[in-house]
């Protein structure tokens, strides 16, 4: 095994930030390409003229995916130092909706937001300044939201873990899902035009 | 800005969304983690408070975890999503994409789209923090790792944006 290279110790802190700022780049970059800073084609997805938000994001959970598990068979990656966010049941659910209202209304997400901005999209400042209001609103109430936060942890929970389904299997599975979902999609948007 | 010339069309989304899934995968391998937007923003947030009630926000459950470490925004986030920005631009400067201009569909004013995204925002600010992490952090990461919470995440949201997508349609008519 000679990855996760930070886990293991192959560089300190201050290197990571500069990881931190070209790992950025990257991500910014592809979303732009895709054209992922501009609000109207992201709120397509939502009325299923402009499907763009679904291919993009799960080819890349899709490809981070089949990626992981190549190298983790192959010897190259310990899975078990990359961190898994822990699920919190409630929360996740409850914040999920709450965001989901929040992504249509809005018509860009946290981090499209920020290629908006930069490519000169001023809703895109719009929303970033109601994402501040709207953290800190939650951060000022939190004595009041904290039983809601801290409610139903479940820990670090996979798919493979919770189904008892093998990791090679899920994987199979979801890629298989994937791909079928992407055809749906070419089919829904031909339908619209 | 450059002078105005023809906008090259959008990249192939699913080319796209594999360079995208290559970059969340060489976070994994690198750094042992995954991409984030919403926690930078969290990060910024303490940050401020902080700065202008320190006692406050030290004693504020949720500002005083951003704000453990020696400095709240030298954080990986906080670069991650400099680097977001930069990114960007640099993408939208080489393919004449860049525009001053707000988005919304013609029967909608500049000002009424503002204030939608300005809304929507304040809304997937409290989403993204009672989930603990957003479209970057679960859908994508979390997704890739087969988190169970991120996939409820994934689900519910969706399904709350079909579910009120026609409250708001009219910003694109």
């Amino acid at each position: 095994m000679s990855a996760p290279l930070f886990e293991l110790g192959a560089f300190g802190e201050s290197t990571s930030l500069i990881i931190a700022l070209i790992i950025g780049v990257a991500f910014g970059w592809f979303l732009e390409q895709g054209g992922m800073g501009n609000a109207r084609k992201l709120a397509g997805q939502f009325y299923l003229t402009d499907l763009t938000v679904f291919k993009i994001m799960f080819s890349a959970v899709i490809t981070a995916m089949l990626g992981l598990f190549w190298l983790h068979r192959a010897g190259v990656l310990e899975l078990s130092l990359v961190y898994v966010p822990p699920t919190w049941i409630l929360p996740q659910v409850l914040g999920g909706f709450v965001f989901g209202v929040g992504f249509v209304m809005g018509g860009l997400c946290p981090g499209t937001s920020c290629v908006a901005i930069s490519t000169g999209r001023k809703d895109g400042l719009a929303l970033l300044a109601g994402m501040f209001a709207g953290i800190l609103a939650f951060g000022e109430l939190f004595a009041l939201l904290r039983r809601v936060y801290e409610a139903t942890p479940a820990g670090t929970l996979t798919l493979p873990q919770l189904t008892g389904i093998s990791y090679p299997v899920v994987v199979a599975l979801v890629a298989v899902v994937g791909v079928a979902a992407f055809r749906l999609a070419e089919w829904i948007e031909q339908r619209g035009t | 800005m450059s002078a105005p010339r023809a906008p090259r069309p959008y990249m192939n989304p699913y080319l796209a969304g594999v360079g995208l899934g290559l970059v969340l995968l060489a976070a994994f391998v690198v750094m042992g983690r995954g991409l984030g937007a919403s926690g930078a923003y969290a990060s910024v947030v303490a940050a401020g408070v902080d700065r202008v009630a320190p006692t406050h926000a030290q004693a504020n459950g949720f500002f005083s975890h951003y704000l453990a470490g020696e400095a709240p925004l030298k954080d990986w986030l906080v670069f991650e999503i400099l680097g977001v920005f930069l990114g960007g631009f640099l993408s939208a400067l080489v393919a004449g994409r860049l525009r001053w201009t707000v988005e919304h569909g013609p029967a909608m004013s500049d000002r009424g789209r503002l204030l939608y995204a300005f809304g929507g925002g304040a809304l997937m600010g409290v989403g993204a923090v009672l989930a603990r992490r957003c479209t970057s952090g679960q859908a994508l990461t979390g997704g890739a790792l087969l988190s169970v919470g991120s996939w409820l995440f994934i689900v519910t949201a969706f399904a709350a944006g079909y579910l009120a997508a026609p409250l708001f349609r009219k910003q694109w008519r």
